[in-house]
């Protein structure tokens, strides 16, 4: 219990920096905006809402995660800083639905 | 049908892997199928719980109260696992020698198969809530479970199970005296990927960013995401793309429950035997 009482605190610290915030939905097995874009160098956070009626796995490897969204719930992934590129990410329980972050 | 199977299967084919060690590492030991068998109950019923709470699970802490309950269940699946073998290095030979004198195993070692059944209960609470959340989205857009979802489920199911048979069956044909160091060898390898695992959900939550480097990357020769990948990535933690702070925890893992049997197995001089 005080683990997680330290881990929340330590989270509103660290979540106090220069993270950049990418909102996403998923709506009728798509991502929108499809494709999103992020600078290098800066952790990056995604907040995404599952507006579908069906749970998504909402995964990316070359981003390094994986998280489960139920319907109609919200979800924020964090990513360590990048270097630039074209990096991938999808719902891995319906694996048509995909998007893209670029990084300049 | 195709897209339940596949899902099925590869869930179930990590968590078979997992159950399938646990029933090479127990064999001899008298009661072990209840025990394991109450794990995957438990861990059945485990899974539904948690995916009827995600919802409410993963807004805690911020949106990422499912990376922390993914980080506590295998922090607690490590000491599970490493607790086990400091045990076995301890208890081992005399349980060994028992089971052959008397032909069924002393009531202590129950207390490690407790600790083994947890760890089965984690794998299978783990894959499972992935399955159900799944199955559920499938049946909710169909407006019910359709035939195909059923027939691909089971198929998945039966599949994965085999494997859990395979991973059993190859691991007994070791002969005796070198399974217990093979099964202690995997045990530990086992506990250090999920430490490296439970430090990438850390990670995932943002709450670790320090040595959040990505130390190489071997995607182009074995991606996480092939079935390989996926099996060396259950089986000792392989990772494509592992970031400093999860290698040190994976080898510090190593580093401890080695350090910790090799002090524990040295016996002191013969006593009346504790249960």
């Amino acid at each position: 219990m005080l683990i997680v009482g330290l881990l929340a605190l330590s989270a509103s610290v660290v979540r106090a920096d220069d993270t950049v915030t990418l909102s996403l939905a998923i709506k009728d097995h798509q991502f929108d905006p499809a494709e999103v874009h992020a600078p290098a160098g800066k952790p990056i956070a995604f907040q995404v809402k599952n507006l579908g009626s069906a749970a998504a796995e909402f995964e990316s490897s070359a981003l390094h995660f994986e998280k489960v969204i139920a319907a109609g719930a919200e979800a924020v992934v964090h990513v360590r800083p990048l270097e630039p590129g074209r990096y991938k990410f999808f719902d891995d329980f319906h694996r048509a639905t995909e998007g893209f972050l670029i990084v300049p | 049908m195709l897209p339940t199977l596949v899902i099925v299967f590869r869930e179930v084919f990590e968590a078979g892997l997992i159950v399938g060690i646990i029933m090479a590492v127990t064999s001899g030991v008298a009661a072990r199928g209840r025990w394991v068998a109450g794990g995957i109950a438990a861990g059945v019923f485990g899974a539904c719980l948690v995916a009827v709470f995600t919802g409410g699970l993963s807004e805690l802490f911020g949106g990422s109260g499912q990376e922390l309950f993914n980080a506590c269940i295998l922090g607690f699946a490590v000491l599970m696992l490493g607790w086990h073998n400091v045990w076995m290095a301890r208890h081992g030979r005399e349980l060994a020698a028992e089971m052959r004198e008397a032909g069924a195993a002393v009531a202590a070692g129950s207390k490690s198969l407790a600790a083994l059944a947890v760890v089965v209960a984690i794998a299978v609470l783990r894959e499972g809530s992935e399955v159900v959340l799944f199955l559920y989205g499938v049946a909710a857009a169909a407006g019910g479970a359709g035939v195909g979802m059923l027939i691909g489920g089971a198929i998945g199911l039966a599949l994965g199970a085999l494997v859990c048979l395979l991973a059993y069956r190859g691991l007994i044909t070791i002969p005796t005296r070198y399974l217990f160091a093979v099964t202690s060898t995997l045990i530990t390898l086992l506990a250090a990927g999920m430490a490296a695992q439970a430090i990438a959900f850390l990670e995932q939550a943002g709450l670790l960013t320090v040595w959040g480097q990505t130390v190489w990357d071997t995607s182009w020769i074995l991606s996480d995401e092939s079935i390989l990948g996926r099996a060396l990535h259950t089986l000792i933690g392989y990772v494509d793309q592992p970031t400093a702070m999860q290698l040190v925890s994976y080898t510090a893992t190593l580093a401890v429950i080695a350090v910790l049997m090799k002090l524990f197995a040295v016996r002191p001089a013969p006593q009346p035997r504790a249960a």
